[in-house]
């Protein structure tokens, strides 16, 4: 059997992090079939229909699916479900909250969030904010996954050529209303895939100080992550947030900037591959993880830090 | 209006999680059991509905073992008027406690069924999506703000992209992030009057529901661990470092 991956897209491109839940679901059944549920999304069906590792797009094309509602994309998933062996989709607020509403109609117990495929069974996925791995085998016939796209590298966009279906819409709920949604546009690259994260906590003490934060991320092409603390406190809004319950990043190199290091916070970023901590708190946390800790003022060295790369005749972008 | 609030009795979120030698779990014995944090917000926000006079009845609900029932004690004890513990022993995945909690759901016809976004213990992220769907209800997710109205409910909703708002009919389930409200402690009289306030008690198995786990857990290791550190002493040599030894910038 084949497995189904559910795309996220806005309509006009798929979201980065279907790319690496591509990935995943390859891993599971090379056999992989794309739906793509959206309104005038003809591009989006193609760019999906180029990505070698897709052998066929399902597009669904209506109106009622302008605005993702986790109610209409289920209808049509569940008409579609029993030609699948799995049903696949990324682990973030997308796949949240659609994926267990798909399972329980299926009467599937589903496994969220793995980190690795082990078998088309059995997959390894993080507990306990990450401080436990459980290796978990799914005893159900048809398996409902989401994928931590972090763990997953991202699929080559060009080079494939599916076959794209055209599907017919599903009925629509009366029940459920989209009314608006606040997207801030940055040119900034994406927290969950850029190559640089620099965060900041309540160390920064408001909003305004945050600009010390995005001097540096200008200089190194950097996304903005922050702590719950410094969300919670207003100083950024909660796209930004990095954690168990917030986004999972795995970037070259983390920046941590007055935050202490609760374990919510590392479970969503310490797998990354170098990670800076800049605390005057030497008994910080965070220093526990850090690669190199610089204990420190974040209000003098932030300064000089900016003026130490700005010395640099190159810097990686 | 009727609000069902569904908690669950976790490991403390700051207890450091200790990973059992033979593999089978994590360590439990001795250790700070609380509720799960957004499931306080779940509880916090059904209580000030009801202070806005748009709620009558709040009922907590809890499902697991004996010990559970101090998730619904402390609920009591900070504003809701009863609540129900279905009892049951061991591992019990969210599909499961979904179609209990359906079943709750069928016997007291709430109006709102409210709890936390995601467990910290298994970090599922399931139940409540699970809930909506066995009832056919809509489902508000990851909540930062709820407006109740007369038939429905506008609800922000914390998105990747940031925030979403989103209209649901009642009866509806919402599951409700940490940024919804501010939870309050429980005074010491609360304490003592929740004390009085009655739990019912069911047992899982009386409810016709299949609670046996679909997952097999092999095992339960301790991720890797990274290597130690340095500490810098200064800007210029982290700046160095950096360059010339991780090569990250």
């Amino acid at each position: 059997m084949s497995v189904l991956l559910i795309a996220e897209h806005n309509n006009k491109e798929v979201k980065s992090f279907t790319l690496n839940a591509i990935t995943a679901a390859s891993q599971i059944d090379q056999d992989l079939h794309v739906m793509l549920i959206g309104s005038k999304a003809d591009n989006v069906a193609k760019s999906l229909s180029e990505v070698p590792l897709v052998k066929k797009v399902l597009h669904i094309d209506h109106e009622i699916y302008e605005n993702y509602i986790a109610e209409n994309y289920t209808t049509v998933i569940l008409k579609h479900a029993d030609k699948y062996s799995h049903i696949i989709c990324s682990a973030n607020t997308f796949g949240k909250n659609l994926m267990p509403r798909v399972a329980a109609l299926l009467d599937i117990s589903q496994v969220s969030d793995i980190i690795k495929v082990i078998s088309p069974d059995t997959f390894l996925r993080p507990i306990y904010a990450g401080n436990a791995f459980a290796t978990v085998k799914s005893k159900d016939e048809k398996k409902c996954v989401t994928i931590r796209p972090t763990s997953f590298e991202a699929a080559e966009t060009t080079g494939g050529s599916a076959e794209i279906e055209k599907i017919d819409a599903a009925d629509q709920t009366e029940n459920t209303k989209f009314i608006n949604r606040e997207e801030i546009k940055s040119d900034r690259p994406e927290l969950g895939t850029a190559r640089i994260v620099i965060s900041g906590g309540r160390g920064l003490q408001s909003g305004e100080n945050f600009k010390l934060i995005t001097d540096v991320a200008d200089k190194l092409n950097a996304a903005i992550g922050a702590s719950r603390a410094a969300v919670d406190a207003g100083y950024i809004t909660n796209e930004h947030q990095v954690g168990q319950t917030g986004k999972v990043v795995v970037p070259d190199l983390y920046i941590a900037v007055g935050i202490s290091g609760a374990i919510q916070h590392l479970a969503g970023m310490k797998e990354s591959k170098v990670i800076v901590a800049i605390n005057k708190d030497g008994e910080a946390p965070i220093f526990s993880v850090a690669d190199y800790g610089l204990e420190a003022d974040l209000f003098e060295a932030l300064p000089q830090f900016l003026e130490e790369l700005n010395k640099l005749n190159t810097i990686q972008k | 209006m009727k609000i069902l609030v569904a908690v669950k009795r976790v490991i403390d979120y700051n207890v450091q999680i200790r990973v059992k030698g033979d593999g089978s779990g994590v360590v439990t014995d001795n250790v700070k059991m609380s509720t799960n944090p957004p499931d306080d917000n779940a509880i916090e926000e059904a209580v000030k509905i009801k202070e806005s006079g748009k709620a009558t009845e709040i009922i907590a609900v809890t499902v697991g073992e004996e010990k559970a029932q101090e998730t619904v004690r402390k609920a009591l004890a900070v504003g809701a008027d009863r609540g129900i513990h279905v009892k049951v022993d061991g591992i019990i995945e969210p599909l499961a406690v979904s179609k209990i909690l359906k079943k709750i759901v069928e016997k007291e016809n709430p109006d709102l069924v409210f709890m936390g976004k995601q467990a910290i213990d298994d970090d599922c992220n399931q139940t409540g999506q699970m809930l909506a769907a066995h009832l056919n209800w809509p489902q508000a997710t990851f909540a930062s703000k709820i407006d109740v109205n007369d038939k429905s409910l506008q609800v922000t909703r914390e998105v990747d992209e940031g925030l979403e708002t989103i209209e649901v009919n009642t009866p509806a389930i919402v599951t409700c992030d940490l940024r919804l409200n501010e939870p309050r402690y429980a005074s010491l009289p609360n304490i003592m009057k929740a004390k009085k306030k009655p739990i019912e008690q069911i047992n899982a198995s009386d409810l016709g529901v299949d609670t046996s786990p679909r997952i097999e857990h092999i095992k339960i290791e301790e991720p890797p661990k990274r290597k130690a550190g340095v500490k810098v002493a200064s800007v210029e040599e982290l700046v160095q470092k950096l360059k010339n030894e991780a090569k990250v910038i």
